[in-house]
């Protein structure tokens, strides 16, 4: 990832994991002088909703597979990349709409939807090099940082 | 995510402290089938303290309306702040909740 590569984690697939990554993903980008309270709870639940996806899809809950995670912040967005060791998906074709009146009564299916609502931009593609797995990319445009032009 | 559970009359409130995502929704989840279990029919989630709320958190309170309604009754919600409303209006399940902006004013109307 190109720019200033400001946080690489990587933890174990377990969902326990996810509120203390959240939460240090956050801490990380106010340090980096990201106005956080202004992005409210949007940025939280997409990071949420992609480090779910990544230790329940990717790598089905099994512990010894590793999710990495990567922050670039950048003068008005912050990039977050989510790695699992998954064969991957086919982002484009999750479409199915969640708000329909077929849909509205599942307790499951918002996910990816909730993302795409929150966050500017969600893309996924396969790592490269030597890395393995499925990457899930999220754009989130902040007001910028203090200092510097947003 | 503590859950406080408190009795007002004939409804349970349930407190939520912190976040309801999709490691913790089954304590949440159990907890109401509980309640249920032993003849409560009116809940009331109360998220004063609640931070955030991810997809798997959304889907166990769906999955508890249903339950609910099944039997009879219904959970409703009071204390949404702006962010946590946005993600019920996203999703639409503003259309699927009664939702109060106070506890007190939950509990006159269930």
């Amino acid at each position: 990832m190109p720019g200033s590569l400001t946080l690489d984690l990587r933890i174990p697939s377990e969902l326990q994991q996810i509120e203390g990554v959240v939460e240090e993903i956050v801490r990380g980008c106010a340090d980096r002088e990201v106005d956080v309270q202004a992005l409210g709870i949007k940025f939280k639940v997409a990071l949420a909703e992609a480090l779910s996806n990544a230790i329940i899809c990717g790598n089905g809950e099994d512990a010894r597979k590793e999710v990495r995670v990567r922050v670039d912040v950048r003068d008005d967005v912050v990039i977050v990349e989510v790695e699992d060791e998954g064969q991957g998906f086919d982002l484009e074709s999750c479409t199915e709409d969640p708000t329909t009146p077929e849909n509205i009564e599942r307790e499951d299916g918002r996910g990816l939807f909730l993302m795409r609502a929150l966050v500017e931009r969600v893309e996924n593609f396969r790592a490269g090099g030597a890395a393995r797995g499925n990457v899930v990319r999220l754009t989130v445009r902040h007001p910028g940082r203090a200092g510097h032009a947003a | 995510m503590p859950l406080h559970v408190s009795r007002q009359g004939e409804v349970v409130v349930v407190e939520i402290e912190g976040q309801l995502i999709v490691s913790n929704r089954q304590e949440l989840k159990q907890r109401v089938l509980d309640e249920a279990e032993t003849g409560a029919r009116k809940i009331l989630v109360d998220f004063q303290r609640t931070g955030y709320i991810d997809s798997a958190g959304l889907g166990v309170l769906v999955s508890l309306a249903k339950r609910l309604r099944e039997l009879g009754g219904d959970i409703r919600l009071a204390n949404l702040n702006d962010d946590l409303q946005t993600l019920f209006e996203l999703t639409k399940l503003d259309t699927l909740f009664q939702i109060s902006d106070s506890r007190e004013r939950a509990l006159e109307t269930f």
